[in-house]
């Protein structure tokens, strides 16, 4: 009886072992699944209002009301043959761009905040930026194409047009120039581009936005208006400003 | 009496034990499948009103039906409703959603909690119509188990799912769970996600008996452990059961079916039970029922006598 349960001891620390095994050995692989699928494609194009990729991909319950409250069919949930993490919802302007409702139907629609309620203004929506392929952009050819800066829905903020004026044996240019600080990343233009691909480009902004760093201090910005008492240095305070070669070198000495 | 006669096999109640026969007529057969019919009604029923609200824009006094999914929707742009056990994740993850997603896993736990919470797993998960369409073939093709492996797997599959919530941040089971791949392509477009579904057929075919639903589905393993308590329950009339075993042989949880355990409570009281009712039409003796837990009075089913020592004791 005493050598029985023993045995049945035994098995009983047997049976737990292989089950830790077996959990730890799933759970392994799921984890590396989780970890590919949550990498494959961080830069998908999301409704407006969703909330940086990994807080997004946390709350997403890859229900689809968005999709249901979209009224232009925009959005659709990521299937397993598209390279976005399964269920979520995504658009790809160039067949659908975002129109860029008022009301924010998606937004309103999403039950767990994964699309960011606090979005009231679609301007201040950051689906993505623009990007213009000067190779193949025909205003960059020298035509007079402009049909992004012309569909923009942010017209003068998000898209302007700038002027590079003739040189010798050159046409004058009028070139779209996009913004960061206004584009919203609806895609309008893109759908809009009439080049057989298009040369206007919704992106992730991580993927093609870089970062000066703020150790540059800037004593100009293209912003700053030329006038007679321009100096250098200004747009800089005083209280930025570092302390002068002299004051610099003297500091701590009595 | 000859002696060849085949000795008549009695019950634990002296009563002979019958097999269950399955009606020739049509309306006879109609009720034994009287539970069939309706599980898949409700299933494919609600798909439809998915999909019509999403694909066709039905609406009702311009609100529409049901807009979402099975993981979260909305009735007539009102009520909401929403996994629990994909809230739960979220949670884990370190996020509190919405209140919207929040009441509405509270009315879906309480509906389920009310029901009996495998109730979602026969009357409403979709993965459902494709495993007892496998466990029929298996049947119909006498094909055996390759392995065994305990019905226990799922609760660890449901402690993985938790713990790698919380270590990866996203909801474990919704990014690989093959019942998401199913409503949510059904409803949203087709891609790939029926190899995941055609995968659970497969394994449920030819590998293990009830592989999916019965072995792994940490969802199941969820509501199991949420039915504990649940209130709509098979009951159980001791004196009539005769222990012919045609209800553990229907049964796709037939550990549920210790007719001991049946004794002693008057009803199937685990929470693996999903409420299916096979085994309720396919009884020959009509001891099976559904009735409410705080109906089912033991003291009615004066049958085992363990159980009213114990009881008195």
């Amino acid at each position: 009886m005493n050598g029985q349960t023993k045995i049945s001891r035994r098995n009983f620390f047997a049976r737990l072992g292989q089950g830790a095994a077996l959990a730890a050995s799933g759970g392994l692989v799921w984890l590396y699944l989780l970890k590919q699928q949550a990498r494959a494609s961080p830069y998908a194009i999301r409704p407006p209002g969703a909330r940086d990729e990994a807080d997004f991909h946390a709350r997403c319950i890859k229900c689809g009301q968005c999709v249901d409250a979209c009224p232009y069919d925009t959005l659709a949930l990521a299937t397993a043959d598209d390279a976005i993490p399964i269920g979520t919802p995504w658009f790809a302007p160039r067949d659908v761009p975002c129109y860029m409702c008022a009301d924010i139907p998606c937004v309103a629609a999403c039950p767990t905040g994964a699309l960011d309620p606090a979005l009231d203004n679609i301007n201040d929506a950051r689906m993505g930026l623009a990007v213009i392929d000067i190779e193949n952009c025909l205003s960059w050819q020298g035509l007079r194409c402009e049909v992004c800066y012309r569909e923009c829905p942010l017209q003068e903020k998000a898209i302007t047009i700038e002027h590079h004026p003739r040189r010798v044996s050159k046409h004058a240019m009028f070139v779209p120039l996009v913004h960061s600080n206004a584009c919203t990343g609806c895609g309008i233009c893109e759908k809009a581009c009439p080049t057989e691909m298009a040369a206007i480009r919704v992106l992730h902004p991580e993927l093609v936005q870089g970062q000066i760093g703020e150790h540059y201090r800037l004593g100009w910005t293209i912003d700053t208006p030329i006038s007679q008492d321009f100096k250098a240095g200004d747009g800089v305070t005083e209280t930025d400003r570092p302390a002068t070669g002299l004051d610099y070198l003297n500091e701590g000495t009595p | 009496m000859s002696l060849l006669d085949k000795p008549v096999r009695l019950g634990p109640n002296g009563r002979p034990v019958r097999p269950f026969v399955m009606p020739a007529s049509f309306t006879g057969k109609l009720n034994v499948w009287r539970y069939l019919l309706m599980r898949r009604g409700l299933q494919i029923g609600i798909l439809l009103l998915f999909l019509g609200t999403v694909r066709a824009g039905w609406e009702i006094a311009g609100r529409p039906v049901l807009s979402g999914n099975l993981s979260s929707s909305e009735l007539f742009g009102l009520v909401p409703m929403a996994d629990p056990f994909a809230v739960l994740q979220i949670m884990l993850t370190g996020n509190l959603p919405l209140r919207e997603v929040l009441l509405g896993a509270a009315l879906i736990l309480a509906i389920y909690g009310l029901l009996g919470a495998r109730t979602w797993c026969a009357w409403v998960c979709p993965v459902n119509m494709v495993t007892d369409l496998a466990a029929w073939l298996r049947r119909r093709l006498g094909i055996t188990d390759m392995f065994h492996l305990s019905r226990n797997i799922r609760y660890i599959v449901l402690a993985l799912t938790l713990i790698l919530s919380v270590f990866t941040g996203v909801a474990a089971f919704e990014w690989i769970s093959p019942i998401g791949m199913l409503h949510r392509e059904l409803i949203f477009g087709i891609g790939l996600g029926w190899t995941a579904v055609l995968g659970v057929f497969l394994f449920d075919l030819f590998v293990l008996r009830n592989g999916w639903c019965g072995h792994l589905c940490p969802l199941g393993a969820f509501y199991a452990i949420v039915g504990r308590l649940a209130q709509v329950r098979v009951r159980f009339d001791t004196p009539t059961c005769t222990h012919c075993g045609e209800c553990a042989r229907v049964c796709p949880e037939p550990q549920v079916l210790n007719l001991r355990d049946a004794a002693t409570h008057g009803m199937i009281a685990s929470g693996e039970c999903s409420n299916c009712g096979r085994c309720i039409t396919v009884c020959p003796e009509d001891t099976l029922h559904f009735d409410l837990r705080h109906h089912i009075d033991v003291a009615q089913h004066p049958v085992n006598p363990e159980h009213h020592q114990r009881r008195a004791a």
